[in-house]
């Protein structure tokens, strides 16, 4: 109930008598919106809240699925490497999630997102193995920093043209989003466009064994045809991947921009060695890191009392009591569900610091999901 | 009926406080298990209901424009008139109970829905969920006891004004959004006051219930009429609206007296809920209502409020869930020896009803006037009513004292 029926645009004539058209017909449906009843009808027309409807779901592996979506009217597009926040109903529960987007703009409009089912992932085992064709999901805009500079002609910079990627598990789903761009995948096999000729691609992708590997196929072909040279790298043959061995798989290391995607553990070793090292790096993290728990509290939220242990992020325990909070990547790195905090402290999840605020300091900004309750907190929502 | 703790045969008597505790945990544990297993299911019962609902007032709407024929005007009013009850009770009451949040879908959710209703759904949050659930058929405290404007207990002092409550009930059950959105407000309390003197959420709380009535007339009474208009239907369109909301008033009106009026339901004073444990306040919640028997049809248009014991019980479960609990509620009932009040809708629509006429006159006065003595009553009623406070509690005295005769104690 907050979209309403006719975007207004400007000062064109048309526009002022769409305004009162608009007053009409919320008039008449008060105290619902005009866009409730058209929800009926139309849920992904131009100005509805922005939804998307599942076209196919095409397993990748036995436990990995790409979920192709047609979005609503109002979708923006996206640069490749970017991520879309779905929101998916699991068991009535409505859930929300980021997803990397694994193709780049495609023609028919229709966007994608390769989803590995994770052990007890509740959303991700949903999206895998349970989601039909003509599912209505929820989307947000595409979001995300950890794309490839272009120019306007959608041309890599001289300065990002030697490049090493270093993807784990299913952090593979950005990259694969960026190469299906730089080389788009035909019948007649990978394409190499002349935007794309002098590319100097390393990939090293690292999982935990072989037939767990998704996309490995797309990255095979794209080594193939010669386009990247992919190193991949299994725990369970080569042990975990450690960076003397990154030196030693890509000895010219230090003349390529490194983008990097996983798990924190991975993503911290790499910025400590090129921190040291001065080498560029972008990562993307698909994971919050450890936790560090201490003794929880009753959480003021939403009109609500909540008794919150000291190991559960805000935000899980105040949805799970019915609250309606903000949210975004769930993992802190967004500030999609920042709070002001008024009063009480809480713990960040991934440090153990403790924030405080009372009427001298005044509300301070705490993002809830990687916030505990570090006794009794008051959050201004 | 007189407050439980008085009443000669307190039907909580026979319970220790270890079984109260015990009984209170057996229910809890009816709760808890409805919890662990709704899901999906209920999310498209509650989705698909919305739907039915936005779709048959869309229905109805459309056929009033060509209201000028009977037919069309026959079809749209009842259409529209069950999308209103709908709209009121299985959807928005329950939606603002809070009893969809768990879905966490921003437009099935407690903080942001609103209603079709005179109320806005602010205001009728809080005198709803927080003040009657909370104090359920406590005597003072629960306003929902008689809205203000009747005497619904032997304890409360009979006036002559009383006399007159069965018409302000039937002038209430037609306009029960206007007495919903006046008694949250409570205006019998603030209008009296001096204009200066009146507190500020009074102010602000009226200046909004004002624009919602406001839009909700301008929607029903003009908007509507006039897109019917040039099919000649501005009048028919009107009085169809008119006819749907009292007949939505006048249903969930009937439908909220069966739940708390009916003979048998308990009232409760203040003192005994200080210090009350989750067992006692399910104790109280349980007597103090009454279900409706019927349909699953009665209970959907009802809004499940047929099962006003379960729903006094677990206020925040979902709606579609309480018949499946109701016979285990009733079993634990059966099991404390407790008594669990229910009836069909024509058996507790009379017994509420009748209660409002036996109310209405003074204590004793109907169940001791015959036939035979019933001139020699009316002239005491007419004294009552035109005498001073001296002749009403002289006479009352004579009454009390027929009334505990033998003749007229009750069997039961
Ligand atoms: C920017 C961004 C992009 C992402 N892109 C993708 C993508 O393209 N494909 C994809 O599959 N996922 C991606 N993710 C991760 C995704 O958002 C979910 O976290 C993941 O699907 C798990 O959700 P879930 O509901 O199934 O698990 P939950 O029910 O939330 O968690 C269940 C258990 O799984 C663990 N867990 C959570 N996330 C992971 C993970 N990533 N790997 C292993 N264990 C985990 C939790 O610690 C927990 O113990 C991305 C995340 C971010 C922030
Ligand atoms: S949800 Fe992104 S920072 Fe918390």
């Amino acid at each position: 109930m907050s979209s309403t029926l006719l975007p207004q645009t400007g000062t064109r004539p048309g526009a002022r008598i769409g305004h009162r058209l608009t007053r009409v017909f919320e008039a008449a449906t008060t105290p619902l919106l005009p866009a409730d009843y058209l929800d009926l009808v139309a849920p992904l027309r131009p100005g509805a809240d922005l939804r998307g409807r599942v076209v196919s779901v095409e397993p990748e592996t036995a436990d990995a699925a790409t979920i192709v979506i047609k979005p609503g009217a109002d979708w923006a597009g996206h640069v490749p490497g970017q991520y879309v926040r779905i929101a998916v109903d699991v068991d009535g529960v409505r859930h929300w999630r980021a997803y990397s987007l694994t193709h780049g703009p495609r023609r028919d409009g229709l966007i994608s997102v390769t989803v590995k089912a994770v052990p007890d992932g509740k959303v991700s085992n949903h999206l895998v193995h349970r989601t039909q064709r003509g599912t209505l999901l929820h989307l947000e805009q595409a979001a995300g920093e950890f794309v490839l500079p272009a120019d306007e002609h959608g041309v890599t910079p001289a300065s990002h043209r030697k490049l090493l990627f270093v993807t784990a598990g299913s952090g593979v789903t950005p990259v694969v989003g960026m190469l299906r761009n730089l080389f788009p995948s035909t019948d007649s096999g990978v394409l190499k466009p002349a935007r794309s000729k002098d590319l100097d691609i390393v990939v090293v992708h690292v999982a935990p064994s072989q037939p767990d590997s998704i996309f490995l196929r797309d990255l095979q072909a794209l080594d193939a045809a010669g386009a990247i040279n992919l190193v991949a790298r299994y725990d369970d043959e080569h042990g975990v991947l450690d960076m003397e061995t990154l030196g030693q798989l890509v000895p010219d290391l230090a003349a390529r921009t490194t983008y990097a995607c996983g798990p924190a553990g991975l993503l911290e070793a790499l910025e400590k060695h090129h921190t040291a090292k001065g080498l560029p790096l972008q990562t993307e993290q698909f994971r919050a890191a450890t936790v560090v728990a201490g003794d929880g509290g009753t959480v003021h939220v939403g009109g609500k009392e909540i008794a919150a242990d000291g190991a559960t992020p805000i935000l899980d325990a105040a949805e799970e009591a019915g609250v309606l909070m903000p949210s975004g990547c769930r993992m802190g790195i967004c500030m999609g569900c920042v709070l002001p905090l008024k009063e009480g402290a809480v713990r960040d999840l991934r440090t153990g610091d403790v924030t405080m605020a009372d009427a001298m300091t005044g509300p301070v900004a705490v993002q809830t999901c990687i916030s505990a309750a570090a006794g009794a907190c008051h959050l201004d929502h | 009926m007189t407050a439980i703790q008085k009443l000669d045969e307190n039907p909580t008597a026979h319970l220790s406080p270890e079984d109260i505790e015990a009984f209170g945990a057996e229910i809890e544990a009816i709760r808890q298990e409805i919890l662990a297993k709704r899901g999906a299911s209920d999310a498209a019962y509650i989705r698909r209901l919305i739907a039915f609902q936005r779709w048959l007032e869309v229905g109805s709407r459309a056929t009033l424009l060509a209201s000028v024929f009977p037919p069309a005007f026959v079809v749209g009013t009842a259409g529209l008139t069950v999308a209103k009850i709908l709209e009121n009770m299985e959807i928005g009451h329950n939606v603002m109970h809070g009893q969809w949040d768990w879905m966490r879908d921003p437009k099935i959710h407690s903080t942001n829905w609103d209603w079709d209703n005179a109320t806005p759904a602010e205001a009728w949050k809080h005198s709803h969920n927080e003040l009657h659930h909370t104090y359920t058929n406590v005597l003072g405290k629960d306003n929902d006891l008689g809205y203000s404007i009747m005497r619904v207990d032997e304890d409360q002092r009979w006036h002559p004004f009383f006399l007159l409550q069965p018409l302000w009930n039937a002038v209430n059950a037609c306009f029960f959004e206007y007495g919903i959105a006046a008694y949250d407000l409570q205006l019998g309390k603030y209008l009296p006051m001096k204009k200066e003197d009146r507190p500020e959420h009074f102010t602000k709380g009226a200046k909004d219930v004002l624009k919602k009535i406001r839009k909700q007339a301008g929607k029903d009474y003009l908007v509507h009429p006039l897109l019917a208009a040039p099919f000649g239907g501005f009048l028919p369109t009107l009085v169809a609206n008119f006819i749907a909301n009292v007949g939505r008033n006048v249903w969930s009106h009937s439908v909220i007296m069966c739940g708390h009026f009916p003979e048998g339901v308990a009232v409760f004073e203040k003192s005994s809920i200080d210090g009350e444990t989750k067992a006692e306040w399910y104790l109280r919640q349980g007597l103090g209502s009454a279900n409706i028997t019927g349909s699953k049809l009665m209970h959907i248009m009802s809004g499940n409020l047929s099962h006003q014991i379960e729903h006094h019980l677990f206020p925040d479960l979902n709606s579609n869930r309480l018949a499946e609990v109701a016979p285990q509620v009733k079993a634990v009932f059966e099991k404390y020896g407790l008594p669990y009040v229910a009836g069909s809708l024509p058996k507790q629509l009379g017994s509420a009803w009748h209660k409002v006429f036996r109310l209405s006159l003074p204590n004793g006065w109907l169940a001791t006037t015959t036939p035979k003595n019933a001139p020699k009553r009316v002239a005491q009623l007419y004294k009552m009513s035109t005498g001073g406070r001296k002749a009403r509690k002289a006479i009352q005295a004579e009454l009390d004292a027929a009334a505990s005769s033998r003749e007229f104690t009750p069997a039961a």
